[in-house]
């Protein structure tokens, strides 16, 4: 890229003529304060918060969207700057509610933050705040209004990157909100429940439904047998709740957390990875072999399943029918576990820990129960889990080492690497390779499916048949990947789909990182090297040579895809209307 | 072709529709046939003539008499007295009655006098459905010219030369503006038309579209030839529905007579028009709203740079100019850019048309010299404030511009001089304001429909001026304190510096030049909770002479919230608590007993 002289606060500096004055900034090492701007993601220069003095300009700015050019002079902290932004502070704030003491983003709220970064002490334009009513229908995703600074990194998540566009911004000036369309609520429109709006939020505008009290209930309750399951993701994740570097593993200090908590039994949802690799696996031979329908679409996850049923109704039978894995979990442990332990079913309550908001939406669905017992009964999002661990006082850096549970801790690196986009594929292939081939196979990390590259593409041959396999992340990845198909400009075998961009590593319940950080640190990639770490440490890396999952199927489920299995371990989906008439609130 | 002895040109635009013009011309249709001469006299509906005040407006050549307010009732006499009998119908004739030679009463209007028609050339001459029309005025000649004597380049000179200005508000050099999108190379350039006038009371472009909408359209095409771009858009809002009607026939006719389509006058330039709707926000003036708003999006500002001319709609280079800009384009190429150049003041060339209105007898569209002052246009054109009440000052620019007192009269009218004085020309709405005016009123006035009309994107605009308009609501209420008026000042300077937009950038431009002006009526507002002009309800109370009150009981029967007591003999009071200020008794009291404190 060719470069240009620019002089930053009197600095002079080259940098490439492509970059925007934030980003020559950011190069310089000068922070400019920032609130709507999320790189590549939302790019309006709406907030004002960013503004410079250009020279030879009107009026002020803004440094996200000003592109630089040979012999730009800037003034980044100029009296008429830190005037400016000031006052645009203070008026955002004097339209906020100002709750945070009470508020579920306190010390981790970009704008709590700016006000304390600009030195606010005092607003001095109070006047009219705009009051709204809490939308907490949904069981995943909360909003309130009451919050939203009108940044609309949110609406171009859903839009953009999602392609769900459930909510944008209505009315206009001072009556501008972002909202789904008719004001309706999110319940009642076609949102995927993925949460990646949250994860954009710089305020608690956006946050998930919280369940801990649920849970803190059940574990008080000594009539109930309260076990924990965890994702593979959270494990590469929580610590940042904690002040830890992104992408570091915690898996020891989660488990004794959760110990420390008062669960009985802690699982790993790495097992049931393991199971579904089984059962998916066998639907994949069995629909090749037998003329079924292909590309065989993964399952696992429930933002991609309800995107889906809403917006891809034709393909909902290509869809895996087996559930995902930690709904497996969670009958395997209401059935299998309760008869082993002779509990009764209705005194065991599961619990899960997902990186994952339409995992709570999931769990809900009404097929995903066995016998009258719901699969699982509460599932909490990393930060869930780690508001619970502060609120119990666990000093979470310096805990014991601790391991997961029998009879299902034991889990491979095929079901670590669940946790990160192309996971699923990879496990996946690790199997069905190894069975078609008939023998034990050495090389076992395709890494053409890893990477967040938004569509990947691989082709594996194995016992003489060829399985064109497809990757994608994201639904607005999903959506390109599944125009591709349907106008036939591409056939695969088997395609593995997440609905959050990254995979789990980056779902909507994980731990949320400002943009000051992710906008310059690719958290995908961060945490999904964790994740390929965890991998390469385990002793068994492919999901059927795993002891516990051989003992399930010799105990209880005979072979992967067997009446039982199917049973337990396999669903069905619906189409959904888009929107539904409701009647008006 | 048909002879005929007469024409009836009678004013088809908005304001002469809406006081019942097209009855009018049924009317005149009736009356033609009732007496046989049809086809001696022919009927024109035309566009604007600017006198909007006195319409409908109905014009008799060869004679060039002007009748005003022309009711259905007023065709017979018409028809019966000048067109068969040669009398002229004195009594609906424009202007001074009483001068001698009245045939010509069109030339002794004063309105008239004073102005230099050449936006509006054809409004009210031509009948604007009639591409003939256009075309025997001239019309599509400069296009030719261009296409088969000119080069792109020579055209934007030509441009460069007459020094024609933007005249949609900032004043942008029109021909620099084609320069910047000429030289950028891409595949695909547009040409745009902002025809989404919202400034309160302005209508200028609404006429040129109703009046003469093919300069328009002929301008557009030349600027698709100056820039290399075979494709225009026009952005009309959908309040406009005879504008959008006659876009659209001309748009039509042009097609047919290949003015636009393939193969221009036989070149291998090609041109096509679209018309886009808009939906009525004030926001969508603004350049990239605007086309944010034609892509199909909400209708909300992008930042610059990238400009329009490099990055414009849908990322392609694309010039966007307003109706009377392009309107003006036409006649540079007929008449020379050194004729253009010769009318004006020294960086500000040409015309400008004004909206007036207020407290202004005439009012209606005028359309001056750049360098007319304002003095001139109120009083000699506009004919006076009513009443014979005081100037006290005039807005132009509209919800974007500023205030110019009494001192600065004489100013000629120009780009820069405006902005000198703390207003801009923006599009061209002029409001007179007199003694009875609260220029604190006033700013708040402009600042509801700035606040209304923020599209809401940055915090400056949609939050700050918020606050503006709540602390005049507080200094108007009475509650006002003078650290109000430090507070108004300073966020009007950061909403200024910091607003994404031209909209939010200006929005605060009516309470500073309000503030540098009359700053003595905010601190009467603030400091001895007064209104001086006596507008500020809150601050005003009616009180009942004692002594003048003959005790009739008048005021108490109309008093709408029976908020005043007496009895016979005994002098009626008014209780200020229950009192909503309508004015209603001091009105009604037969004696002039009732005095209003301001």
């Amino acid at each position: 890229m060719e470069k240009v002289n620019i002089t930053i606060d009197t600095r002079k500096i080259q940098v490439p003529a492509d970059y925007t004055v934030l980003e020559a900034a950011k190069f310089a090492n000068i922070a400019i304060p920032t609130l709507c701007f999320l790189k590549d993601i939302n790019e309006i220069g709406a907030c004002r918060m960013c503004v410079v003095e250009i020279q030879g300009a009107r009026s002020l700015q803004a440094a996200c969207v000003y592109p630089v050019s040979e012999g730009l002079v800037i003034w980044t902290q100029s009296p008429a700057v830190r005037e400016a932004r000031k006052i645009t502070l203070e008026l955002i704030l004097s339209n906020h509610d100002k709750k945070c003491l009470t508020c579920v983003r306190s010390r981790n709220c970009e704008l709590q933050k700016l006000a304390e970064d600009l030195n606010i002490q005092s607003t001095m334009f109070e006047g009219e705040r705009r009051k709204f009513e809490l939308d907490n229908f949904s069981p995943s995703v909360i909003r309130d209004q009451n919050k939203c600074v009108l940044c609309r990194r949110c609406v171009s998540m859903c839009k953009k990157v999602q392609t769900v566009a459930v909510i944008d911004t209505m009315d206009r000036g001072f009556k501008t909100v972002v909202s789904p369309a008719f004001n309706r609520s999110l319940m009642d429109v076609p949102c995927t429940m993925c949460g990646q709006c949250i994860t954009v939020c710089p305020t608690g505008a956006l946050r998930e439904k919280d369940e801990t009290d649920k849970v803190w209930e059940a574990l008080t309750n000594k009539d109930l047998h309260v076990v924990v399951q965890t994702a593979p993701a959270v494990r590469v994740a929580l610590g940042e709740e904690f002040g830890m570097p992104i992408g570091t593993r915690v898996t020891s200090n989660m488990i004794a957390s959760l110990r420390r908590l008062g669960f009985e039994k802690v699982f790993d949802t790495d097992t049931a990875a393991d199971l579904t690799i089984m059962e998916e696996g066998t639907e994949l031979l069995d629909r090749i072999k037998n003329g079924g329908k292909l590309p065989l679409i993964t399952s696992c996850s429930p933002g991609w399943i309800k995107f889906c049923e809403h917006y891809f109704p034709e393909f909902i039978d290509n869809l895996s029918t087996c559930k995902s894995p930690h709904e497996m979990m969670g009958t395997i442990l209401k059935t299998y576990y309760a008869e082993k332990m002779g509990i009764d079913p209705k005194k065991i309550f599961v619990v899960s820990i997902m990186p994952c908001t339409a995992k709570k939406f999931e769990s809900k669905r009404p097929e995903l129960s066995f016998a009258g017992n719901v699969d699982v009964d509460v599932v909490l999002t990393t930060r869930e889990l780690a508001r619970m661990i502060r609120e119990a006082g666990i000093d979470f850096a310096y805990l014991p080492e601790r391991y997961y549970d029998n009879p299902f801790g034991e889990a491979t690196g095929a079901g670590v690497i669940f946790g990160a986009t192309g996971g699923v594929m990879e496990a996946a292939l690790r199997t069905v390779a190894e069975i078609l081939e008939g023998k034990s196979i050495d090389e076992i990390e395709y890494k053409q499916v890893r990477g967040v590259e938004g569509i990947k593409e691989a082709t594996v041959t194995a016992g003489g048949i060829e399985i064109k396999a497809a990757v994608a992340h994201g639904l607005g990845n999903a959506r390109k990947l599944l125009e591709k198909i349907k106008k036939g400009k591409a056939e695969y075998h088997f395609v593995e789909i997440m609905g959050c961009p990254g995979g789990c590593v980056n779902g909507g319940g994980q731990p949320i990182q400002p943009s000051s950080v992710r906008s310059w640190i690719d958290v995908r990639e961060e945490r999904a090297k964790a994740i390929y770490e965890e991998d390469k440490d385990l002793p068994i890396r492919k999901s059927h040579e795993n002891p516990a999952i051989k003992m399930l199927y010799k105990d209880y489920f005979d072979k992967p895809g067997s009446h039982k299995a199917h049973e337990l371990l396999h669903t069905h989906y619906v189409k959904r209307e888009n929107y539904p008439c409701v009647k008006e609130k | 072709m048909q002879i005929v002895r007469s024409h009836v040109l009678i004013c088809g635009g908005t304001g002469c529709t809406s006081s019942n013009s097209p009855k009018v011309i049924e009317e005149f249709k009736v009356q033609l046939n009732l007496n046989k001469i049809q086809d001696e006299v022919k009927i024109v509906q035309t566009g604007c003539h600017g006198l909007c005040a006195e319409g409908p407006i109905v014009v008799i050549y060869p004679e060039g008499s002007m009748y005003t307010m022309v009711k259905v009732e007023d065709v017979k006499e018409i028809v019966d007295e000048h067109l068969i009998k040669g009398r002229i119908v004195k009594r609906l004739l424009a202007g001074d009655k009483d001068v001698q030679d009245f045939t010509k009463s069109l030339d002794n209007v004063e309105f008239f006098k004073k102005q230099h028609r050449i936006a509006l050339r054809n409004c009210g001459v031509i009948n604007p459905e009639n591409i003939d029309e256009y075309i025997a005025y001239d019309g599509y000649k400069a296009l030719g010219t261009v296409l088969t004597t000119m080069k792109p380049h020579d055209v934007i000179d030509t441009l460069k030369i007459s020094g024609l200005r933007g005249r949609g508000g900032g004043g942008f050099p029109t021909g620099l503006k084609w320069e910047f999108a000429a030289k950028q190379k891409a595949n695909q350039k547009y040409v745009c038309c902002n025809a989404d006038e919202g400034d309160p009371g302005a209508f200028m472009d609404r006429s040129v579209l109703e009046g003469d909408p093919h300069s328009v359209i002929e301008a557009m095409a030349i600027a698709g030839y100056a820039i290399g771009s075979n494709q225009g858009f026009i952005y009309v809002r959908a309040e406009y529905p005879i504008a959008v009607k006659r876009l659209n026939i001309a748009i039509k006719q042009a097609e047919e007579y290949g003015m636009l389509g393939k193969n221009i006058f036989g070149t291998d330039f090609d041109f096509n028009l679209e018309i886009r709707l808009g939906a009525g926000a004030f926001v969508c003036g603004e350049e990239t709203a605007l086309m944010t708003s034609i892509e199909g999006f909400r209708g909300e500002p992008r930042p610059r740079p990238p400009f329009p001319a490099v990055k414009g709609l849908w990322q392609k280079p694309t010039i966007l100019n307003n109706v009377e800009t392009y309107a003006n384009i036409p006649v540079i190429f007929l008449k020379g850019a050194d004729w253009f150049a010769g009318i004006g003041t020294e960086k500000s060339k040409g015309t400008k048309v004004f909206a007036v209105g207020g407290k202004i007898n005439n009012t209606g569209l005028v359309e001056v010299p750049m360098g007319t002052t304002l003095r001139e246009i109120v009083y000699d054109i506009g004919g006076g404030i009513p009443g014979g009440k005081k100037f006290k000052a005039a807005q132009t620019g509209g919800p974007s511009g500023g205030c110019i007192p009494v001192s600065e009269l004489d100013i000629p009218i120009d780009y820069d001089n405006l902005i000198k004085i703390g207003s801009m020309m923006g599009s061209g709405g002029l409001i007179v304001m007199d003694e009875d005016n609260c220029m604190v009123d006033i700013a708040k006035f402009f600042l509801e429909f700035t606040v209304d009309e923020s599209c809401g994107k940055c915090p400056p605009c949609r939050i700050g001026t918020k606050r503006m308009l709540e602390i005049l609501e507080r200094i108007t209420g009475g509650k006002g304190e003078e650290s109000d008026i430090e507070k108004l000042e300073l966020l009007a300077k950061n909403i200024k510096a910091a607003a994404l937009c031209g909209l939010g950038q200006t929005a605060p431009n009516p309470v500073l030049s309000t503030l540098k002006y009359f700053r003595d009526e905010y601190d009467a507002h603030v400091k001895d909770k007064r209104c001086p002009a006596g507008v500020c309800k809150s601050m005003m109370h009616f009180i009942i002479s004692a002594e003048r009150c003959k005790t009739c009981g008048i005021c108490a029967k109309n008093c709408p919230v029976d908020c005043i007591a007496g009895e016979k003999g005994v002098p009626y009071v008014i209780d200020q608590e229950k009192c909503i200020k309508c004015g209603v008794c001091m009105e009604k009291c037969p004696f002039k007993a009732i005095f209003k404190n301001a």
